[in-house]
Parts: structure tokens; C-alpha cells; sequence
């Protein structure tokens, strides 16, 4: 045959998914929390999402180019990185902090680890940890929904979970309530959620048994199961960032205790805790403790004794 | 509709068999130069038994062994040996190969076509004319038939796989609808000598007519029925489709004897009845020739030792841009560089894809979305396997229990950062167990 074959092993079809299509999928996904966001708090945090995406597409670029690697931002995961550390900011957050959260999460959570699929910790909440630990008035620095004025947060210090002004249930769900950019809105990011699972990109798991986790943790701590899911950043974590493929475990067993141990770590946090807010800790611990899940939560294997197979 | 069986885990590719499952079984005429490796079965290879300048008839053993896993190999022509020499085997290795120029004449040996009275064959004669046909799994796996219907457990169930869950393959589809009696007379013959006491005919939904046809079939069979399967790859693996239609789990290492099944592709139902009834050898299979790049997509019945070049060239040859030729399903087939390779008793398709239709993307690191863990038949984990194989990090490799992987491709399917997990566990797994075997 002059006509030269190529050979390859097998298989020698593949489904037609890619990396960037998923990353893709929970960009379109959080649209809708994104918009309630811009509705709430105005065109501000349009803009800080918009620098938070710049950012971190240039801080991948220039590490790809300092590595003299291939430029690896066409996944797209650097963009869901930007987007979600934007998400958990405050929309009056200095555009320096912003970058500064960028490059926290891109350079040092993400890239030192060895880039995509090797972080240990979702890189957009070590960013969050980190700007919290460094400028704790600016982030906490939220604004009420349609107006200017300065007031304490949500769920943190001083206002709705403490404070005597307690939001309806009706203003907790839609997300009018102060808080960060994009985890008022509970109904826009159970929206977002429920389309990433039709699309079968994340499963039911962690996100249920995390809300429902904190739920009921909350409620035995005597702040309501509703209160407890609504407020704060449980419903935006639980569906975009505790679901985060690379750090979350693989079986189901294992996202179980993932999930459940992550909640409980949110509850006791919020209720004992220096913080008011807890998700970012806890997600972040969970992360922490993956590996080990992974260690041990293995799926049982097609028939039971050890030996060789059969063709 | 019945309730349809099936597994945890698998995919669902696209079936793409509409090209060819309506085509009548077509025979081909052989080829002028027949090549017949000696070795197209798992065992040990067969000695040639005849010599350079010999004449040979059809359906003449021409290699055999002593060896007790081994199946002889005939003739399907009759003509003049030219040769013994290595030639390219479809697995892409050099095998030794017995070569015979075709007179066109096809005397048939005397050994063929004889009528034994069935009734008076003992377990252990009928044993031995399954073996001396040659009979070998047709599915693909080419095990030597005579040996899997004699295990030493005790046998309830043979089920007949009719599954032929990989995409493009319609051979078994054909022999169904087409011959049908002969599969359930060649699955009464099995049962008699397992001693087993219900036949199970398992077909895959997506072929209805298939399942009409063996139904009407068996009407008058008290013990044997046709269960209805999910569509679903790899639904036709032998241990998927034993928990599938038993709910019994082959155990690790084990065969499907230790879980009292013995499972046989249909096309080797039918080679075991004309065997019994006729002493006919395996000369030829039903060969799915089908893809972008094939002319007229067809099934043919081929004389086994046919190149591909002359099966292909009667369904109308290549068009366009031919990419990719494959030996069996896309899902587990061979890729072949050499089209002069011989048809052999496990080629159960020969598939032409065009170079627009090939597989070739970036591969990007593994972001652990966990589908590969999900849908493993096997229930491995296929990510970490990935990752110590590609190391050859044996001992973790063993501890991911690699021996246990059927290679059925599903976690390369799946891999949306393209990685190709099953390319190097099929070497490590071959590492594994070579270093199992030196202990």
C-alpha cells in the first residue's frame, strides 16, 4: 500500500467532549447569578467579573510564556476561576485587590501545584482565603441591593444572620439582600446548577448533600434550615465550587463524606467561629482532606476474589 | 416492550450499523494466494503439518499442535502450499504462516462432510471433532471452543451472545436473522455436552428482527429462551452479559465456568452444529466490511486466509480519503498498517474510516471529572491506572487491581481531556502479568 494507514491503539472512536465545552457549560451556567448580581448591585460588578476573567487569562498566559509552554487558556478553566473568584467578592472590591486575588489563585493555588487537574485547593477560594486574611474590611465591605449605602454583610459580622433586620425568606431566595457579587441570588444559581445537571457535568451529590448538610447542621445549631442554605455563599459553593472536578473525590461514597464533612466544618465555623462565614474554610478543608477520601472511598470491583482475567 | 437487561457502568456510542444490518450474507470467492497463520486462537501456536509443494484440499488440516490450548487450522482451499514463512498477522505481529496458491478447484478432503450418528457419540468424541474442526470463539476472542465447553465446575446456564454491542458490527445480526436454526440446533448440541439445563439466547434491543426471528426459533424449545438486553457497550463482554441475564458476578481471575455459565458468540453455535452434524472445520466467518471509506458496505461470508485487500476490493473498494483500516469493532479492533494481512478466524469485521473521520485531538492534562470511574464496567479506576502505568508503577498498578481490566475502552471513550488511559494499562497489565508468571 503506497496509500500510508495510520495505526493507533484502540479505541478508535471517542465521545466528542472536551475540556473547554465543560468549562464552557459552567460559564453558561453561572450567567444567570452573574445578571442577578449586576441587577442587585449594578454595572460595578459587571466590571470587577469582567478585570477577574482579564486577570486571570493574563496571569495563565504569562506563566505558560515564562514556561515556554503551550498557552493553555483556550480549557477555558482559567475563565471559571476568574468568574468564580469575582463571584465571592464584595461589588464595592478594589480592582487591585481583584488582580491581586487573580494572581493568588492563578500563579500560586493553580499553577505552582502543576496547572489544570493538579491544584490541591479550588484555586478561586484559596484567592478568597487569601484576600480575607489580608484585606478583611475590604472584604467585607458590603453594599445593600440598589443603593450605596455602606452596610455590614450578609451573612458575616454584623448584619442579617446577627442582626434584628432579618431579610424574608422571599428577599433570601431571589437574593435581595446585601452580600457578595454572585452568591445573592439563590433561585439564579439553583438555575445555574439544575442546567449543569441536565448536562450531566456535575452530579446531584455534592451539591445535595452539602446545602442539605448545612441545612440541617444549621438548624440543630438553632439558625433555621432555610436561613442556614439561603444566606451566605452555601448554595454558590455547593453547585460551582465544591462540585470542582479536581478537587472533590471520584466515587460516590467518597463525595458523600466530602460533602457532609465540608457542611459540618460550614456550620461550626459559622456558629463557633471567629468568621461568620464559613463556606470558603470549609470547602477549602474538604479539598484539603480529598486525597485521603480518595484513598479509601474506592468503588468495589466487578466480582469479588484476586487473580487474572479473561479475554 | 420486555424489561431489558444489563450492568452498571458502559456507554452509548453511536450503533452506525444501518450501513449493513439489512445485507444478506454475501460469499466471496477466496483470493488466488491464501495465507493461514498458525497461530489464530489464545493458546499455544500450531506446527505446520504439511510441508512447501504439497497439494491440499479444502477443509485439510494443515497445523496442529499437542499443545492442550491450541486449535488445528484448515485449508479453505484447495491448491499447492508455496510457502512457510513469517507473514503479517491482523495483531500486527509476524507469525508463521502457512501460504497456499489457489487452484480454484476446491477438491474437498475426504475427512470433510461425514455423517456421524450423534446419538451414540460419547461427551469426549464430540469434544474431539469440535476440536479437530478448529472451532475457536468467533466473537473475537478466538478461545478454543473445545476447551471452554469442558470446564471441570458444573454447568446451569450457556448463554449465546447475540449482544454484538460494538458499533458497526451487524455479522451476528446476519446469522440470526439468516440461520437461526442453526444457532439454537448448535446451542442444543452445547448443552448436551455441558450437561447444563437452560440455554439463553441474549440479544441486544436494537436488533427487534434478530429477536423475532430466535423467539419464533425456540418456541418448541422447553429450555432455552431469548432475554432481551440493554443497548449498551460493552454489553457483549462475557461477564457483563453473565450478570446481565444471571445477575451472577464472574469472580475476579475466574472463568465463566467458576460462575456456572459458559457463554458462545452465536456465529460459534452455528460452527459447533456444522461441525457435529457434518464435520465441517471452520474455513469461514461472516465478516462485517463497513466505515466512511468502504464503497458498499456489506456482510460477507469470507474463507478464512483471504487478504484484506481482496475482502475490501469486493465491497467496491476504498473512496476518498482512506485514514484508518480496522481489524474487528472500533471499540477494541486493531489498527492495521498492511492490507495483505490474511483474514483470520477472529476478524468479525473489517472497518475503513476516512482520514476526516479520525480521532486526532490535543491531549490535555486529566482534570479527574471522574466519568472514567463512573462507567467502568469493571468498577476501576481507570484515572489512577492511568497515572501508575504511564509510570509503570507495577505494584500500584496490582494494587488498582490492572489484571481485572477487560480493555474495553470505555475510560478512553469517555476521556474528554483526550488522554488514552487503555494504551498504557494494556502494557503495564502485560508487564503485571509477566511478572506474576517469573515469580
Amino acid at each position: 500500500m503506497e496509500n500510508k494507514l495510520y495505526v493507533s491503539y484502540a479505541p478508535h472512536i471517542r465521545s466528542k467532549e472536551t475540556v473547554s465545552e465543560t468549562m464552557l457549560d459552567v460559564l453558561i451556567s453561572l450567567i444567570p447569578a452573574l445578571a442577578a448580581g449586576v441587577y442587585f448591585f449594578g454595572v460595578r460588578s459587571l466590571f470587577v467579573v469582567m478585570v477577574s476573567v482579564a486577570a486571570c487569562l493574563v496571569f495563565e498566559s504569562l506563566w505558560n510564556m515564562l514556561l515556554k509552554r503551550k498557552n493553555t487558556i483556550g480549557d477555558l478553566s482559567a475563565a471559571v476561576t476568574g468568574v468564580l473568584l469575582a463571584f465571592c467578592l464584595p461589588p464595592t472590591i478594589p480592582l487591585w485587590i481583584v488582580v491581586i486575588g487573580d494572581f493568588f489563585a492563578i500563579i500560586i493555588a493553580k499553577e505552582f501545584f502543576g496547572g489544570l487537574g493538579q491544584n490541591i485547593v479550588n484555586p478561586a477560594l484559596a484567592a478568597r482565603a487569601f484576600l480575607l486574611a489580608c484585606w478583611p474590611v475590604d472584604m467585607t465591605n458590603y453594599t445593600a441591593p440598589f443603593t450605596n449605602l455602606f452596610s455590614s454583610e450578609v451573612v458575616s459580622s454584623a448584619t442579617p444572620l446577627v442582626s434584628d433586620i432579618k431579610p424574608s425568606y422571599f428577599e433570601l431566595f431571589i437574593g435581595k439582600i446585601p452580600g457578595c457579587i454572585g452568591e445573592v441570588s439563590a433561585l439564579c444559581l439553583i438555575i445555574g446548577g439544575i442546567y449543569l445537571l441536565v448536562k450531566k457535568r456535575i452530579d446531584f451529590v455534592i451539591p445535595v448533600c452539602y446545602i442539605l448538610g448545612v441545612g440541617v447542621m444549621g438548624k440543630i445549631f438553632g439558625d433555621g434550615f432555610m436561613f442556614s442554605i439561603l444566606s451566605g455563599g452555601v448554595i454558590l459553593a455547593g453547585f460551582f465550587m465544591a462540585t470542582d472536578y479536581v478537587t472533590s473525590p471520584m466515587t460516590m461514597t467518597g463525595q458523600v463524606i466530602y460533602a457532609l464533612f465540608s457542611a459540618l466544618v460550614t456550620a461550626v465555623i459559622r456558629k463557633f467561629g471567629g468568621y461568620p462565614e464559613g463556606v470558603t474554610y470549609a470547602i477549602l478543608m474538604g479539598n484539603i482532606i480529598t486525597p485521603l477520601i480518595d484513598k479509601f472511598a474506592v468503588p468495589k470491583k466487578f466480582g469479588y476474589v484476586k487473580k487474572s482475567k479473561t479475554a | 416492550m420486555l424489561k431489558t437487561l444489563t450492568f452498571r457502568g458502559g456507554i452509548h456510542p453511536d450503533d452506525c450499523k444501518e450501513n449493513t444490518k439489512n445485507d444478506k450474507i454475501i460469499e466471496i470467492t477466496p483470493s488466488k494466494i491464501m495465507v493461514y497463520p498458525v497461530l489464530q486462537h489464545i493458546g499455544a501456536p500450531c506446527k505446520p503439518i504439511v510441508k512447501v509443494g504439497d497439494e491440499v484440499f479444502k477443509g485439510q488440516k494443515i497445523a496442529d499442535s499437542d499443545a492442550f490450548v491450541s486449535a488445528p487450522v484448515h485449508s479453505s482451499v484447495s491448491g499447492t502450499v508455496t510457502a512457510i514463512e513469517k507473514r503479517r498477522h491482523p495483531n500486527g505481529s509476524l507469525v508463521e504462516s502457512i501460504v497456499i496458491e489457489n487452484d480454484n478447484l476446491y477438491r474437498l478432503s475426504p475427512d470433510i462432510y461425514k455423517r456421524d450418528d450423534l446419538d451414540k457419540l460419547t461427551k469426549e468424541e464430540k469434544l474431539k471433532i469440535i476440536r479437530e474442526a478448529g472451532i475457536v470463539g468467533l466473537g473475537g476472542a478466538a478461545f478454543p471452543t473445545h476447551i471452554k465447553l469442558n470446564p471441570n465446575k458444573k454447568i446451569d446456564y450457556v448463554i449465546v451472545n447475540g449482544a454484538e454491542c460494538e458499533p458497526y458490527l451487524t455479522s451476528d445480526h446476519r446469522v440470526m436473522l439468516e440461520t437461526p436454526y442453526n444457532v439454537v440446533e448448535g446451542l442444543k448440541l452445547i448443552l448436551e455436552i455441558t450437561g447444563a439445563k437452560e440455554g439463553i439466547i441474549a440479544i441486544e434491543e436494537n436488533k427487534p428482527d434478530a429477536i423475532e426471528v430466535m423467539k419464533n426459533a425456540v418456541k418448541n424449545e422447553k429450555n432455552i429462551s431469548v432475554k432481551v438486553l440493554k443497548t449498551k457497550y460493552p454489553q457483549g463482554s462475557e461477564k457483563h452479559i453473565i450478570y446481565a441475564v444471571c445477575k451472577r458476578e464472574v469472580p475476579s481471575g475466574g472463568l465463566p465456568a467458576d460462575a456456572g455459565v459458559i457463554v458462545d458468540n452465536v456465529d460459534t453455535c452455528t460452527a459447533v452444529y456444522f461441525a457435529l452434524t457434518m464435520r465441517q472445520p471452520v474455513m469461514s466467518r461472516v465478516v462485517t466490511v463497513s466505515g466512511g471509506s468502504i464503497d458498499t458496505p456489506r456482510n460477507f461470508r469470507v474463507a478464512v486466509g483471504t487478504d484484506f485487500k481482496h475482502v475490501i476490493d469486493n465491497a467496491g473498494g476504498f473512496i476518498g480519503d482512506v485514514g484508518k483500516v480496522i481489524m474487528g469493532g472500533p471499540m477494541m479492533g486493531i489498527a492495521q498498517f498492511d492490507l495483505s494481512v490474511p483474514t483470520v478466524k477472529a476478524t468479525s469485521s473489517i472497518l475503513a474510516f476516512d482520514k476526516s473521520e479520525l480521532h486526532e485531538k490535543d491531549v490535555s492534562p486529566c482534570i479527574r471529572c471522574g466519568e472514567c470511574v463512573k462507567k467502568c464496567p469493571m468498577r476501576l479506576m481507570p484515572l489512577y491506572l492511568n497515572i501508575y502505568s504511564s509510570d509503570m508503577d507495577l505494584d500500584m498498578c496490582e494494587k488498582y487491581n490492572i489484571t481485572d481490566c477487560i480493555e474495553c475502552g470505555v475510560c478512553s471513550y469517555l476521556c474528554q481531556s483526550n488522554q488514552n488511559p487503555l494504551q498504557k494499562i494494556k502494557r503495564a497489565k502485560a508487564a503485571v502479568i509477566a511478572r506474576r508468571k517469573n515469580k
